[in-house]
């Protein structure tokens, strides 16, 4: 299985690396930073139909980090929502692959994100609409590290643990660099895991980038009956590629073609 | 106004399982009705509008339709760019009620004056935006909100608004309504101020004046044919609602006006001007200090229309 990660997230990288050089586009380090917790999500947890993406019993995922728009679509090629030559499509004239995911942009993309702080409240009432309706559908929302500086999230995380949700979970990709810096040099997030805790959520920390820890992590939720589970994913910014890995320029900076080859050599 | 919205809203939820009610801690004696009655389909979401609204949307994009109740400013102000991202850009299915419009609140202060409230909504994408006159329209929003497929904006009043329609009335999507079929001057009103209108029309027959005198309850869509034609057909237009006097029906009228090839008609913008309230007082107080009574509303229009500007 763990083989079977490994070859998928590679190939992730590799549509990753592709579209934001071809298309000259931004974010590439805050993509390859959540790559493998998405394979792990879309090749072994989520209950998704990927022939049939609104099958109502589906479980959800919003991707509240929209600005890492591009490994949410290739994930999704990769797993057959679309097909690959979609992908040429990014930040093609006329098209919707968007810089930030646009609903319905892609067969699987659910709801419309780019500005932070939105993804969990709207998971939220996903989750509340599910319970109504006694479904057992689970509402997977992905946030950045920046993302948990908007305070509109910390609304939705009283009150999903209010309603004692646990269909909702909650993961954050913490890769430690936002948009600016440091995270801790802006606002420290830390201690990060009692802040969820004392928000009433059940909090797991894993390395994000180790498919076991992932996976195991992912399998047990929720952590507790009737509390919100979030998972804090230490992960590394540009993960993948030995020259983008923690580091803030490539919050921002393209590959040339040069540093294009290199990198898709190291993901071979 | 506030209690048409509830037992109108009572009694459709009834039917349709799908209406949810949500609340950013607000309705006090106002929505006990629907909350024994569907306490199921009742969240009180806590003093945080942000996760509310996008909350909403959540719903609505799980086959919901929930409506969202606040005192009109929270949620169109402190949540705006949820309503314009997460239900506008998806258009989603999402009702916005905000009580207390325009000077309702008016020993509140600005902070709880819905004042710019209309010029926001108005400028979002697949928002309709409905300011209803009396407690009657009140309810036919309601219920023109759960047909229509897409966000909706109501902004409605206090409580102890009278009746104006005194027959039954078309509420169609974009339209206005001719209360009456005055000949010399058109008085197209928005919103809670349909009273004070339909007294100072009153009070301008007297005088001699025939006014037309229209209930505007939709901002957006704007209904252009009514528009163009009381430009044809009366000497003068006259705007009137408790918005300030940019980007409300005044403007949108205004727009469509600007653009039309009819040779010039006498046309006035009657609202509040660009300013907060620099004092407060009760709601009549206020509504005398900016003109809004039926009195000087009719002083107001007569001046105008004498000196033709």
């Amino acid at each position: 299985m763990i083989d079977n990660y490994q070859k998928h997230a590679k190939e992730i990288r590799r549509n990753i690396l592709k579209m934001v050089a071809f298309s000259k586009a931004a974010h590439i380090g805050s993509a390859l930073s959540v790559v493998d917790i998405l394979t792990v999500l879309y090749f072994k947890i989520l209950k998704i139909k990927p022939n049939q993406p609104d099958w109502s019993d589906r479980d959800r995922l919003i991707f509240s980090k929209g600005h890492a728009a591009t490994a949410l679509y290739s994930t999704l090629v990769q797993r057959g929502f679309a097909s690959k030559d979609c992908l040429e499509n990014y930040y093609g004239d006329g098209t919707k692959l968007a810089g930030h995911p646009i609903r319905g942009c892609l067969p699987g993309i659910e709801v419309s994100t780019g500005s932070l702080g939105h993804g969990l409240p709207i998971g939220l009432g996903i989750t509340m609409s599910d319970k109504y309706d006694k479904k057992s559908s689970r509402t997977f929302v992905i946030l950045s590290e920046g993302d948990c500086d908007e305070g509109s999230n910390w609304e939705a995380a009283m009150m999903a643990s209010q309603l004692k949700l646990d269909n909702l979970i909650a993961i954050v990709d913490y890769n430690k660099i936002q948009a600016m810096g440091r995270v801790k040099d802006i606002i420290d997030l830390e201690p990060f895991k009692d802040k969820w805790e004392s928000f009433g959520w059940s909090v797991e920390e894993i390395n994000g980038h180790d498919f076991e820890q992932i996976e195991k992590s992912l399998i047990n939720i929720p952590f507790k009956k009737n509390k919100p589970s979030v998972v804090i994913a230490h992960t590394i910014k540009g993960k993948g590629v030995s020259f983008m890995e923690d580091s803030l320029i490539w919050h921002y900076q393209y590959p040339n073609e040069e540093q294009l080859k290199q990198a898709l050599a190291e993901l071979k | 106004m506030r209690l048409a919205f509830t037992d109108t809203l009572i009694k459709l939820a009834k039917k349709d399982k799908r209406i949810f009610l949500l609340t950013g801690d607000l309705g006090y004696a106002v929505l006990e009705g629907f909350i024994e009655k569907h306490p199921k389909r009742f969240f009180n979401m806590g003093v945080a509008e942000q996760n509310m609204v996008g909350v909403a949307a959540g719903l609505a994009l799980s086959g919901k339709i929930p409506y969202v109740f606040s005192i009109a400013t929270f949620p169109v102000m402190r949540a705006l760019e949820q309503i314009r991202n997460d239900v506008c850009y998806q258009n989603l299915n999402v009702k916005i009620i905000g009580v207390g419009s325009g000077l309702t609140y008016s020993l509140y202060g600005a902070t709880h004056q819905s004042i710019d409230d209309v010029n926001m909504m108005r400028g979002l994408p697949n928002m309709t935006v409905i300011s209803p006159g009396d407690p009657l329209e009140v309810k036919a929003a309601i219920e023109f909100s759960l047909k229509h497929q897409g966000p909706v904006y109501i902004r409605i009043a206090a409580k102890g608004e009278p009746n104006i329609h005194n027959k039954s009335f078309n509420f169609e999507v974009g339209k206005g309504i001719v209360i009456n079929k005055g000949e010399d001057i058109t008085l197209m009103v928005s919103g809670n101020m349909l009273a004070n209108a339909n007294l100072a029309a009153q009070e301008l027959e007297k005088k001699g004046i025939s006014v037309r005198l229209i209930s505007m309850p939709f901002v957006k869509p704007i209904d252009k044919q009514i528009i163009l034609k009381a430009a044809k057909e009366t000497k003068a237009i006259f705007t009137f609602e408790e918005h300030s006097i940019i980007g409300g029906l005044g403007s949108a009228v205004a727009e469509v006006l600007a653009e039309s090839n009819i040779p010039k008609v006498l046309f006035k913008r009657i609202g509040l001007p660009d300013v907060y309230p620099s004092e407060i007082g009760n709601w009549d107080y206020l509504r005398e200090k900016y003109g809004f009574s039926s009195d000087k509303l009719a002083k107001n229009i007569l001046r105008i229309y004498k000196n033709k500007g």
